[in-house]
């Protein structure tokens, strides 16, 4: 196997040792010799002692989703070297700490495997356990360099940035780098066939994962009440939310804070306190997942039938129940999108990618204020809490927000009187008045039957009229929010359909299946309710291939359900194991599909 | 229950506050609790301090949550905003409205239920929190609107309307917040408005987590013998520990009290709170004597009421958070975010 910018590399450790960090700086420095390039986190539920990988993908081409081979395993963790082995690719390389004699059992004669004594060699030349184990990280790095020709230069300068305020630790870094390089220079023929190769494709691009992007968005959005329970993988989005605050949001004359952010005691509360900061004119939003939608549904509900901005990031984890909490799914889509008891729905957003969770979370505000509605982002860990390199953030200094049709104290004062509920527009969207403003603008929020007027009712029509007048509202959300991103090959009978994180994969997917003559029109979904774009794109074809990660095919259950697509030409192609989709599962999947519809 | 808006007749006799408002002013639409709730009395006495106290009815804002209690802000100050929540919730609620507009003065109503049961929770974390509110519990140790379940304020030995007494411990909400440091806990009688109108006003204006739980007989299902939570028992057994008059700032201490059985406080905003000694042997600064003392009255079924504690030291949450004096609210939205320059130069760690 031989080839240029194209690699895989796996890396298995044990969590809690620090190898986050030399994993970061290996994908880093890849990065600054120009090559795309994606880093995927597999952790367990754990802090300390159980297996973890990180998985770095060289792409030349610049795709984005996981691939599905290793080419270089670098198995530091005994406890999974079986394992480990047996998923490097045939040709393949595995790098193990031949410290310790391995079994001779696991052997494979396909593939070239290379002793490093890391562990010796730091031994040597490090003392104190701690600073052992971290250099014996920083080691594998070095031999990697060596191995698929990494620029060493590089890797000192960013050594250089991470440890500016304390030089004795860029020193001893690369010196742990130089030991697992020049071993590796000394006793292997470097570089090996698959390695790197400078080139100028990352300029300009950054390299982030969904939920930095996203708590960056809120910030810009001018976000000022954040209310959230921790729970993974959704904890960084406020983290970083919280450290932009930190550097952006102090007030230079008094030093307090232009920010409230509040760990609840429970996700019952945390919504309770978006909906209450959010009713008082602030834009206020919660991150959570799974099990936190379960615990806010009631007030999702609420905040539906009261008509209250709401802005709500689930990133979504693998369920059912707890399910696996370190892993990736899109299996939200129903519960979010009918949270809550009676008749509810919810507006929700699909962001695929950093780019799309920052400008996303953006339009999110803008959205959940002009629609007066919860707005839920539905992310998932994949995007979240993997690295992907995308184009540098932009942000556009003519943007003018939409607060929506908020009445002030001039307008209530010329008004005979205010009502809450009225549809004044047609539109479906009513006007609403803050606390603090003016008395004319007082109304009574309530969760019980009301009238167009606010007040309480329990009469059949007057309660049916405000129903009714959701739907409108509805619709009017249908038409305003994002256009699906659709791409037409040459003439094709067959769409491919998916959303969010499914775009990467299925983009790959079709360059891949054009190699093979097989072309396919494209949709990316952007938002629920579905735009007429996505009810067209699947009347003119004949099979759609709804690309999906969960089991249950939720988003082809709210396509039919939503604009009445035909059952039988939506095939699901279901990816719900937890791991990242990648583009060989579509490839195959699609191509089996075909078969099938030709023996018929 | 239906929506009854309330006949505006205004007498041109009536006394007008500092902001020339009436108590008329100051109502709510008709309540449709049953006759002689004890809820109607609080009411009363919510819509009798707040115009006392000259409050603008747009800066005042009503959260609730679900049940009896809870529908009362409807039935008061009708030119506020109102905020009927979900079971239990209302906490959060009034937290997240705080952080976002910390100039608005805010009023929780309550239940039993509502606070002790289904929303516990909710309840001890913003005591913990020092919300800045004054949260009125409406207890009456039964849920009206199921048709009369006991609620976890029952006490032992209490006997419902139909089955068996209670035999679960209580919970006392007074003994509660003292536990988690609630900075203003006061405990009255709906058929006290004497005593319960100048609570209120103290509550409304102490800066932190002001708690009045407020004994509100349920005339329809527990107001029988045998119930703990009766008018009549109530009467018996109340206790006055520590009765007091509302002072605002910079307003002359006129009445005439006798030297030795008062003492006053300043609160926060200068206002002063005068205390009036009913039993010499209580100290409302000291939370172990506090505790101790009302815990071996209640062992003696004896229902203590006033002012049973106040500190006026601790910050509230939004000083806690270190948050701007303005509400948050009112921060224009391109001020909250560094631009477009900025935003490049921010993303050079990410390369």
């Amino acid at each position: 196997m031989a080839s240029v910018n194209d690699v895989v590399i796996k890396i298995g450790t044990v969590n809690g040792t620090g190898s986050a960090s030399a994993n970061g700086l290996l994908r880093k420095a890849i990065f600054r010799m120009g090559i795309p390039v994606v880093g995927k986190n597999y952790f367990p539920s754990n802090i300390q002692g159980l297996p973890t990988w990180y998985e770095i993908r060289v792409t030349g081409k610049g795709y984005q989703s996981r691939s599905n081979r290793v080419d270089v395993m670098v198995a530091m963790n005994a406890q999974t070297y079986a394992q480990d082995m047996a998923e490097v690719e045939p040709g393949g390389w595995l790098i193990y700490d031949s410290t310790w004699p391995r079994s001779q059992m696991l052997n494979r004669p396909d593939i070239t495997v290379i002793g490093i004594p890391f562990s010796r060699l730091c031994n040597e030349q490090f003392e104190g356990a701690r600073a052992r184990i971290l250099m014996k990280n920083i080691a594998y790095v070095g031999a990697i360099a060596a191995l698929l020709d990494i620029d060493l230069d590089i890797i000192t300068k960013l050594l250089e940035e991470t440890f500016a305020t304390k030089a004795h630790l860029i020193e001893s870094n690369m010196q742990a780098i130089r030991l697992g390089y020049d071993y590796a220079l000394a006793h292997v023929v470097c570089p090996l066939p698959m390695r790197v190769e400078a080139m100028d494709a990352t300029n300009g691009n950054i390299i982030i994962d969904g939920n930095t992007a996203a708590g960056l968005g809120c910030m810009y959005a001018g976000a000022t009440v954040g209310a959230w329970y921790p729970i993974t993988p959704s904890t960084s989005l406020m983290d970083a939310f919280r450290s932009f605050c930190e550097r952006y949001r102090i007030d230079p004359k008094t030093g307090k804070n232009n920010y409230a952010i509040i760990q609840a005691e429970d996700e019952l509360a945390a919504i309770g306190m978006v909906l209450g900061a959010a009713w008082n004119g602030a834009r206020s939003f919660t991150p959570t997942s799974g099990p936190g939608i379960s615990l806010m549904s009631e007030f999702i509900g609420f905040a539906y039938y009261a008509e209250i901005p709401t802005v709500i990031f689930d990133v979504q984890r693998t369920g059912p129940s707890t399910g696996m909490p370190t892993r990736t799914q899109q299996c939200d889509l129903i519960s979010c999108a009918f949270a809550s008891h009676g008749d509810t729905k919810h507006v929700l957003l699909f962001p695929a990618d950093p780019s799309e969770c920052f400008h996303t979370a953006v339009q999110a505000f803008d959205l959940a204020e002009r629609l007066q509605t919860p707005v839920i982002v539905m992310s998932d860990l994949d995007i979240g809490m993997n690295d992907w390199m995308i184009p540098e953030l932009e942000w556009d200094e003519n943007y003018v927000p939409d607060r929506g049709k908020v009445l002030g104290a001039a307008e209530l004062e010329k008004m005979e009187e205010f009502h809450r509920y009225l549809d004044v527009d047609g539109d479906g969207i009513p006007y609403r008045t803050l606390p603090g403003v003016h008395p004319k603008g007082s109304y009574f929020t309530r969760g019980s039957g009301h009238t167009k007027y606010g007040s309480y009712t329990e009469d059949s029509a007057a309660y049916q009229g405000v129903v009714d007048r959701l739907l409108v509202k509805w619709e009017t959300a249908r038409a305003m929010l994002p256009k699906p991103e659709i791409r037409y090959a040459k003439q094709n009978r067959i769409g491919l359909l998916t959303i969010g994180s499914g775009d990467g994969a299925c983009k790959e997917a079709l360059d891949r299946l054009t190699t093979q003559n097989v072309g396919l029109n494209y949709c990316r979904i952007k938002a629920f309710p579905f735009a007429d774009e996505v009810k067209q794109f699947i009347e003119q074809h004949d099979i759609v291939y709804v690309v999906e990660q969960n089991r249950d095919a939720q988003l082809r259950t709210l396509l039919i359900n939503d604009i009445g697509s035909k059952q039988a030409k939506l095939v699901p192609l279901l990816h719900y194991n937890g791991m990242p989709i990648n583009a060989g599962f579509v490839v195959t999947r699609v191509l089996e599909e075909i078969a099938k519809g030709q023996a018929a | 229950m239906s929506y009854i808006a309330k006949p505006k007749v205004t007498h041109p006799g009536m006394p007008k506050n500092k902001l020339g408002l009436t108590a008329r002013d100051y109502e709510g639409t008709v309540s449709t609790l049953c006759a002689g709730c004890g809820h109607d009395s609080i009411t009363a006495a919510i819509i009798q301090a707040v115009f006392e106290l000259g409050v603008k009815p747009h800066m005042l804002a009503k959260m609730s949550g679900i049940g009896c209690s809870s529908k009362t802000p409807a039935y008061f100050v009708s030119q506020s905003h109102g905020f009927n929540s979900v079971h239990g919730r209302m906490p959060s609620v009034t937290t997240g409205a705080n952080a976002a507009n910390r100039d608005l003065m805010y009023i929780g109503v309550s239940g039993d239920g509502d606070s002790l049961s289904i929303g516990v929770g909710q309840f001890v974390h913003a005591i913990r929190r020092n919300l800045n509110m004054c949260y009125v519990i409406e207890n009456n140790g039964v849920y009206g609107l199921t048709k009369g379940q006991f609620s976890a304020s029952a006490d032992i030995g209490s006997k419902p309307k139909k089955g068996e007494p209670n035999k679960q411990e209580p919970i006392d909400p007074v003994s509660t917040a003292l536990s988690l440091g609630a900075t203003y806990i006061a405990r009255s009688f709906s058929g006290d408005k004497e005593q319960l109108v100048p609570l209120i006003k103290g509550a409304l204006m102490h800066r932190g987590f002001a708690l009045l739980d407020i004994v509100s007989p349920c005339v329809t299902f527990n107001d029988h013998e045998g119930s703990t939570k009766s008018y009549a028992h109530t009467r018996e057994f109340y206790y006055p520990v520590v009765d007091m008059d509302y002072v605002p700032p910079a307003e002359e201490i006129k009445a005439a009290y006798v030297k030795g059985e008062v003492m006053p406080l300043v609160l926060h905003d200068g206002s002063t709170i005068v205390l009036r000694k009913v039993a010499d042997d209580y100290d409302l600064t000291n939370r172990a004597h506090a505790f101790k003392y009302l815990r071996d009255h209640f062992d003696k079924g004896e229902i203590c009421t006033g002012l049973l504690y106040l500190d006026e030291s601790r910050a509230e949450m939004n000083e806690l958070m270190g948050s701007i004096d303005t509400p948050l609210s009112h921060v224009p939205l391109d001020a909250l975010h560094p631009g477009s320059q900025e935003l490049k130069k921010l993303q050079s760690r990410y390369r």
